[in-house]
């Protein structure tokens, strides 16, 4: 204990200013707004649902003796069935999280050094509110730019929208899900969507290729992954790494980081060279299929062994296994998906796989969620740009389905199109989610306005020129979540206890600041009560009755193509696209076609980064109940490899990456014959540098620092991240 | 007379420490101190690997020895489903339960007298089930009475190859694991 | 060989990353303990025999008062580090609210409850001066204490109660099966032998008889070599139990504990004193208090040992 806190005063003491000078900001953190309230007795329930993730599971939060004490799945919730995830069930400790903002900060020096001034609402979105007049005049609304992510944002997008704003992004789609969604898009016509329509609960054969469902805490998922294995479905895992999915696998595939399409190649191979592909249902819905088999004709096990390290004859083994058990063999599209470069493509051939295999649109593949209609609140329309976005000028990413995160900084940077002056950033931790967090800074410091919305204070946070405290979700009333599932629902997200400072509502500073923007026209309503009831009534229901039940659900309809779903595909051909003309058309490969990854520079590991089960992304370090879960992350260094470097369990080590960035703070390394010896893993969001984030600071090591180099998907414009390589540097 | 017991399957169990975090929340453990963990056991060489994983806690084993070794009779078996559990008004803080556990179930809560699981007494008592068993995502954990043949625990245990930990240490312990 | 790894979560300060529950306090207690049982044993032992004190007034000889007066202190000092060791401590108390069978503990509780009573009377067999000339009742007291019989019988229960104290240290850690070192049936008269030896060693020190110094340096020599047999049946017998407890012995045959094991406790506390005390008795060295303190020491570094080593010991989760 002793040491490591000496150890940890050694660390601060080495990052210089920064600590120092944001002891000054945390002073004025201080001051509580927190008013003595007449103690409340007993038990309350309220329904409302989750926010630690994007999954939005809904739950039951209970209040004792006006304290929150717990929140709990609601039994009636399609998503959770009751149960939440470890995150959901430490939510909680987000209201008592010590490192919360707790009043609005203005910057009181240079950017980044984390000085601040405590101001009023009223001094802080006055001051933003300035700026944004003044950057509107000089270089129009567009030249304000937004990062959200989550729900949360609704409002906020709604206010920058109604000011002429065009530009918002959310790292979601090019840092994360992005090339799936753009390789099944392109196959299929449609993408996965969020919650993923993958059937698992009905596959009797799951094919999960890198991704580590049980650690990636999606929790209808992962439910259904254990229900899977409960009902004895044949597991195969592809993945560099002795997952926790692959300890309950059937068949576990160590396959060399990078080479999974060629193993989805060889996989398609065998389907097709000894004709166990659905022959009717591609016969039926395939557009292109012998230019597809042709195409592939050369990937054949032998060829993928010495790429993949994947032995032919267990290729052919799975790959019937596949057969076996289809039209109910899901291989899982994934959901982060940013990792080589090439990750389009190599979706688009989980796509083609699922094509083969007769699963999309099948019971145990891929269901057609099911949708209800809630209108939304009838606003005026949004003034109209004549410019167009500047994430993807010329459409140099054709395939780009939605903003692209770096195209905007790139155009912050270069003032090309046109001048980005103003960010707006909501509850995203750019810095941690964006690859090459120089360049990142770099943009930051051409803006004349950083604005950042958040809970806690997070690096992007500590580069801002204004930091908005945000009440937490069991704090504040939220839009609704529309859910498209297997059943649809929608539901509501309402305050369980009021904020302990003078943190507010994403909804209440989104009003408030549209009203300084004399954009009063675009909130014909005062409260936030009024606008849900507006809005539920139009789908006949009522705030009232979503208050008490937290969710309503809507009538079952049939999700598969057996039970009547009609079989569409919106592509071109309105068919699913074996062959692409319209990749073709852009110059790409109409099938997918292999390159071998770039190997690295010799003895240097290949850093791959992952989720824990009890952590999101890099928000929820400092929240009490989950940072007890896990304090900080490890170093997945192969037993032999350990050995060989002189590493044992539980030492500290340095990482240093192909461009010489050294990691700030030391990881501990993880010996294990878990994990290849050719690359290295760590489990992402940690190693804060965020003075604000004192709960968090120093602990691990972060990925993200270590991510200077990226490969950007020529499809969709997509970050392939896993493309950094590192070298172990033991601690003195 | 009922003997309540947990069974759990290790096969569905993915170790995400739902149960940890949720007996935190549940019964406001003391920051540092859990009364159920997670352990996870890889064998083998890569790639070829078998791991299991178990969530673990006090076994209320039908023969405790922190129970016969207690000073004072604050730690006790509960009438209710032979729950063993610890009066904390009684507890002189000797901490001879917790040297005599060969799980390492106990702490000395810092309030000064020892602690651990209780099966959610609180919410079993109310026939709910305790707090891990209730929040877990993959439905791996199962709690109920031995002593009643037709219990899902009783099921399952006539019906699958289980084990328990420790069983050689003699205490009989009451959770027991589906292979 | 195929590698296992074990991760766990389970985080709580006084079991991870094993149980460490117990300092300094249980082993200076034990000892303590020990060594008031030892000296409530010899003086017991010397009253039923019909001894006196040779001496016109109190002394340190073994039939006086000095020793049990010794006794109270030792006692007291043990009863604080004890209660030093107790967590909740305003509830101490509850001690005496039960008496359970099956708790060592809760023996030892009531055993030094008749502990000091009998120790009280063993200072007023043979009062100091001052006592006497203060407290007339313990002058008319002693007229009582005068009687051999009374004197026989108190010897007895003196022996009885110090065999309980010095026998029920040992089985407090024995009765702890989760701790493979400390689950051995030598622990008990391990421990009541170490008592009785650092007990003879302090009265050999300090007694002002001759001849009692000759008898006590013959009785300690015996002591540690008893000592010394226990110590090897208690090796024995984990090494040739399961491999749980043999691995608890490797504690101290080859682990972390040996050096302090083989130095300290055999080295210095048993064999050099044992070689000193044999010239001694032999004539060929004068009497010197080198040897009894060595003995003592080596009696609190054992039970430091066994306490220290004994929480580490555990039973494997493979």
């Amino acid at each position: 204990m002793n040491l490591s806190r000496r150890r940890f005063l050694k660390i601060a003491g080495a990052g210089a200013a920064v600590a120092a000078t944001a002891t000054g900001g945390l002073v004025a953190l201080g001051r509580s707004g927190a008013a003595a309230a007449p103690r409340e007795r007993g038990l309350r329930t309220v329904p409302t649902f989750c926010d630690v993730c994007f999954w939005k599971c809904n739950a039951i939060a209970t209040v004792r003796d006006g304290a929150l004490w717990k929140i709990e799945g609601n039994p009636i919730d399609p998503l959770s069935n009751g149960r939440l995830c470890p995150r959901g069930t430490g939510g909680v400790g987000a209201v008592s999280d010590p490192d919360r903002l707790r009043t609005p900060l203005l910057r009181a020096s240079v950017r980044g050094e984390e000085r601040w001034t405590a101001v009023t609402w009223d001094e802080a979105l006055g001051y933003i509110a300035e700026k944004m007049q003044d950057i509107k005049a000089k270089y129009g609304p567009e030249a304000v730019a937004m990062f959200s992510h989550g729900l949360g944002g609704a409002f906020l997008k709604h206010t920058l929208k109604a000011y002429g704003a065009i530009n918002l992004a959310a790292p979601s789609f090019a840092q994360c899900r992005g090339p799936r969604d753009v390789g099944f898009e392109l196959t299929f016509g449609e993408g996965i969507g969020s919650p993923e329509r993958t059937d698992i609960a009905n596959a009797r054969c799951l094919v999960l290729i890198g991704s580590h469902l049980g650690e990636n805490m999606h929790n209808s998922q992962v439910q259904e992954l254990a229900e899977a294995v409960g009902r004895g479905a044949t597991i195969i895992v592809a993945d560099p790494r002795f997952s926790i999915a692959a300890s309950k696998a059937k068949h576990y595939l160590p396959v060399k980081p990078g080479t999974d399409l060629a193993l989805l190649l060889a996989w398609m191979n065998v389907l097709v060279a000894e004709r166990l592909y659905d022959q009717d249902y591609v016969a039926a819905h395939g557009f292109g299929f012998d230019a597809f088999a042709a195409a592939i004709a050369s990937y054949t096990p032998e060829w993928a062994y010495p790429e993949t390290g994947i032995a032919p004859e267990v290729i052919r083994e799975t790959a019937r296994e596949m057969a076996r058990h289809r039209p109910a063999t899901l291989v899982h599209p994934g959901r982060h998906s940013t990792w080589y470069g090439d990750d389009a493509q190599r979706s688009r051939a989980i796509a083609l796989l699922n094509a083969l295999l007769g699963s999309w649109g099948r019971k145990g593949g891929f269901y057609t969620p099911a949708s209800m209609t809630v209108p939304g609140y009838p606003y005026p329309p949004y003034p109209r740009s004549g410019r167009a976005k500047v994430d993807n000028p010329d459409h140099k990413y054709p395939f780009a389905s939605e903003a692209i995160t770096t195209g905007i900084r790139d155009a912050t940077i270069s003032g090309q199109p046109y001048p980005i002056k103003g960010w707006w950033v909501y509850a995203t931790n750019l810095l941690q989610a964006l690859p090459d967090q120089a360049a990142t800074i770099e943009a930051i410091q051409q803006l004349d306005l950083l604005a950042v919305v958040d809970v806690v204070g997070s690096e992007t946070a500590g580069w801002a020129d204004v930091v908005l405290p945000e009440a937490t979700y069991l704090e504040r009333y939220d839009d609704l979540n529309v859910e498209l599932f297997r059943q649809p629902f929608v539901a509501l997200r309402q305050p369980v206890v009021e904020p302990p400072h003078d943190q507010k509502a994403n909804w209440w500073i989104a009003r408030e600041l549209a009203l300084k923007l004399d954009l009063a026209a675009f909130y014909p309503w005062t409260t936030i009560e009024e606008y849900l009831d507006h809005r539920l009534r139009g789908a006949g229901l009522s705030l009232a009755e979503l208050q008490t039940k937290g969710l309503v659900r809507g009538a079952p309809q049939p999700i598969y193509y057996e039970d009547g779903v009609p079989p569409t595909f919106p592509t071109p051909s309105q068919k699913i696209e074996f062959y692409s003309v319209q990749l073709e058309q852009k110059g790409f490969d109409p099938v997918p076609r292999y390159t071998p990854p770039d190997p690295g520079p010799p003895g240097a590991f290949r850093l791959l980064f992952g989720r824990s089960p009890v952590h999101t992304f890099s928000r929820t370090q400092t929240n009490p109940i989950l940072a007890q879960a896990m304090t900080e992350n490890e170093l997945w260094v192969n037993a032999s490899v350990a050995q060989r470097l002189g590493l044992a369990t539980g030492q500290r080590v340095r990482l240093r990456n192909q461009d010489g960035v050294r990691s700030d703070f030391a990881i501990k390394v993880r010996a294990t014959e878990a994990i290849r010896p050719d690359c290295v893993y760590m489990v992402h969001g940690f190693g804060h540098t965020a003075g604000m984030l004192r709960h968090a600071r120093g602990r691990g090591a972060s990925d993200a620092q270590l991510i200077t180099a990226y490969k950007t998907d020529p499809l969709m414009g997509g970050t392939g991240m896993n493309v950094n390589f590192v070298t172990i540097e033991q601690e003195a | 007379m009922s003997r309540l017991a947990m069974v759990i399957d290790t096969r569905r169990c993915v170790g995400c420490q739902d149960c940890v975090v949720a007996c935190k929340t549940e019964n406001q453990t003391p920051e540092g101190f859990n009364r159920d963990w997670i352990t996870y056991i890889t064998k083998g060489r890569f790639p070829t690997l078998s791991m299991s994983i178990q969530s673990e806690r006090c076994n209320h084993c039908d023969d405790p020895p922190c129970v016969s070794c207690c000073p004072t009779g604050a730690s006790h078996v509960h009438d209710f489903g032979g729950i063993v559990l610890v009066d904390k008004d009684e507890c002189i803080g000797c901490k001879a339960c917790v040297a005599s556990c060969p799980y390492d179930a106990r702490y000395m809560h810092p309030d000064g007298y020892a602690d651990k699981c209780t099966f959610c007494v609180h919410r079993v008592e109310h026939g709910q089930d305790p707090a891990c068993v209730s929040v877990c995502p993959t439905h791996c954990m199962y709690f109920g009475d031995l002593d009643d043949p037709e219990s899902e625990v009783s099921k399952l245990l006539a019906s699958r190859k289980h084990y328990s930990l420790l069983p050689e240490a003699g205490t009989k312990p009451r959770i027991f694991y589906l292979e | 060989m195929t590698p296992i790894e074990v991760i766990s979560t389970a985080r709580s300060p006084v079991t991870d990353p094993h149980v460490h529950v117990w300092g300094w306090e249980i082993p200076v207690y034990l000892f303590l303990g020990g060594l008031t049982a030892g000296l409530m044993i010899l003086s017991g032992y010397a009253l039923w025999r019909g001894r006196r004190n040779p001496r016109p007034e109190a002394s340190f000889a073994l039939a006086s008062s000095g020793l049990f007066g010794v006794g109270l202190v030792t006692i007291s000092l043990g009863m604080v580090a004890l209660f030093l060791d107790l967590v909740h401590k305003p509830y101490v108390w509850r001690l005496y609210l039960t008496f359970e069978p099956t708790s060592p503990m809760s023996w030892g509780s009531w055993i030094l409850l008749l502990v000091y009573p009998v120790l009280a009377l063993g200072v007023l067999l043979d009062p100091p001066r001052v006592l006497r000339e203060r407290v007339p009742a313990v002058a008319r007291l002693r007229r009582l204490a005068d009687s051999d019989r009374a004197r026989r019988w108190f010897g007895l229960v003196s022996i009885a109660v110090g065999v309980g104290l010095g026998a029920y240290t040992g089985l407090l850690l024995s009765s702890l099966g989760a701790r493979p070192m400390w689950s051995s049936s030598v622990l008990a008269p391990l421990f009541l032998v170490s008592g009785l030896s650092t007990a003879a060693a302090f009265a050999h020190w300090v007694t002002p008889v001759p001849e009692e110094s000759e008898q006590l340096a013959r009785l300690d020599n015996a002591l540690i070599v008893a000592e010394l047999a226990m110590l090897a049946f208690f090796l024995i017998g984990l090494v040739s139990s399961t491999e749980v407890h043999a691995r608890a012995a490797a504690l101290l045959l080859g682990g972390p504990y040996t050096a302090v094991f083989w130095v300290g406790v055999v080295g210095l506390g048993l064999v050099v004193p044992l070689v000193i005390q044999s010239l001694v008795v032999t004539r060929r060295v004068a009497h010197t208090p080198l040897a009894p303190i060595l003995v003592l020491l080596g009696g609190l570094v054992l039970r430091f040992v066994l306490v220290s080593a004994g929480q580490i010991s555990h039973w494997s989760r493979l």
